[in-house]
């Protein structure tokens, strides 16, 4: 990938970076969403959604509960949906790097996070005087270093993640051994099993729930099999 | 901005004036933009809260102003959008000129309530809910801009209501806004909410993974199987290891083993 192509999937990172947690999360991180627009960026949009609904299941389970560090999905999935998007025709093994590529810039993602945290946190405490004597330019200026940083952080994180791992998804996919109907059933059921604790972990201290899922469950393989 | 509405004769303001209420509500969107473990959301609140102090009659350069900004810039915590409600009740208590000490143990009281209501009713109800209904569509078959733009529509005219809501209910009842928290969408929406999402997992699961198999479809009733007991696996794991995390170890086993072979 050439420089020109790659700053604007760095830039989407780090837009999608922000929406995380800093501005405005309206959650176009999400892997749905994310990942779809990658494959736009990268030539395939309905690529682009098959890998981001893979990582969406993945995701169900990491929710951005207060001051947790949990994986940044908006940066990750930019990369995996680009690595996955721009290698056509879903040539085997694609998937499974492209979602390992999300899982492991989704790790990477969380540890900077933490980082930034702590940067404003020394920012605000560079500014404590200003701050404790009600200086609005502080409290701005504080805010927009914040969400400048988040940004600079998202984009670094997609264009380094996208650099190293793009190449290495290149070699493995030409030393590819497992058949490709194996390879994605392998994929499906990671990503399905994770969603599927997911869902009992979000939803087992819910009354009646299990009732509504049992319900849903016998609707889904219903039609999964009916059509 | 219009400041018509300010009413003189009580010494407070009946409604926030539209411009500052846009002002607050787009601030609103960057509340955590300088989230730290120190401060966590307050830096946040005192930025949301801005526009509102400049209608203290003193103005934004005088002292009142200075110290109700220092005030409402120390930390804070509470879900995103629902600190709006945290925003419109701290708006009124400091134009209406309640006393410091009064407002500061109003704050503290609020963060557990906001943080926990808003975590059960937005992260674990509504983003799931969202999330599943719009994965559901695309088991079914639906295009990418209907299950991209479905769920952003869906799940974003939830987070705006919540926060138009949320700053006008804490604007209506300033510090007696207790009475507003027991709006029966907050006291039982999560519960309804869970179950709406139950319901939409049991659906989504199996339509998403009918149509990400693609060409493996007849290994369908293997994978189920396989996903009956990655699931269990998981959940039996809980606390020890996240599911994405092993899902990571996982692929990468076998992406090694495909290499390698």
């Amino acid at each position: 990938m050439s420089v020109v192509s790659l700053v604007p999937l760095a830039l989407l990172g780090g837009l999608l970076g922000l929406d995380v947690v800093s501005f405005p999360q309206a959650m176009i991180s999400r892997p749905l969403v994310a990942s779809t627009l990658a494959g736009a960026l990268a030539g395939d949009t309905k690529s682009g959604l098959l890998l981001g609904a893979v990582l969406e299941l993945i995701a169900l389970e990491t929710l951005p509960f207060g001051a947790s560090r949990y994986p940044e999905w908006g940066s990750a999935s930019v990369v995996g949906g680009a690595i996955f998007a721009s290698r056509t025709a879903h040539v085997t093994g694609a998937l499974t790097l492209g979602m390992l590529a999300a899982l492991a810039t989704t790790w990477v993602g969380g540890w900077t996070m933490v980082k930034l945290r702590r940067l404003n946190a020394r920012w605000a405490a560079g500014r404590r005087e200003a701050l404790d004597a009600g200086a609005r330019g502080a409290v701005v200026s504080l805010q927009l270093s914040g969400m400048t940083a988040d940004l600079v952080r998202g984009t670094l994180l997609t264009a380094i993640a996208y650099i190293i791992l793009s190449p290495i998804a290149t070699a493995c996919i030409r030393s590819w051994t497992i058949p490709p109907q194996l390879s994605r059933s392998i994929d499906v059921a990671v990503a399905a099993s994770v969603a599927g604790g997911a869902a009992w972990k979000l939803f087992h201290s819910t009354v009646g729930a299990r009732w509504f899922f049992v319900g849903g469950l016998a609707v889904g393989l219903f039609l999964l099999f009916a059509r | 901005m219009t400041l018509t509405t300010v009413e003189p004769p009580t010494g407070s303001i009946a409604r926030l004036p539209l411009g500052t209420r846009v002002s607050i509500l787009v601030r609103l969107l960057a509340i955590q933009g300088a989230w730290n473990y120190e401060t966590m959301l307050g830096n946040g609140l005192g930025f949301c809260l801005e526009p509102a102090l400049r209608l203290l009659p003193e103005g934004r350069h005088s002292p009142q102003f200075k110290s109700a900004l220092a005030r409402e810039s120390r930390y804070f915590n509470a879900h995103p959008y629902l600190a709006a409600v945290a925003v419109g009740a701290l708006a009124r208590a400091e134009l209406d000129r309640e006393p410091p000490e009064r407002i500061e143990r109003f704050r503290t009281a609020l963060c557990g309530p906001l943080g926990s209501v808003g975590d059960r009713l937005v992260w674990a109800g509504w983003l799931p809910f969202c999330s599943l209904f719009s994965l559901a569509l695309f088991g079914l078959g639906a295009g990418t801009l209907t299950v991209v733009g479905v769920f952003l529509v869906l799940y974003n005219a939830g987070h705006f209501a919540l926060l138009v809501w949320g700053l006008h209910m804490g604007w209506q009842h300033g510090l007696r806004v207790a009475a507003g928290l027991a709006n029966p969408v907050l006291r039982r929406g999560p519960q309804e909410i869970g179950r709406l999402a139950a319901l939409a997992t049991g659906v989504a699961i199996p339509l998403a993974l009918g149509r990400i198999i693609g060409p493996a479809r007849h290994l369908i009733g293997g994978v189920l199987v396989a996903v009956a007991v990655g699931s269990f696996l998981i959940v039996r794991l809980q606390g020890r290891i996240q599911g994405w995390r092993l899902s990571l170890f996982v692929l990468a086993v076998v992406v090694l083993l495909s290499v390698i072979r």
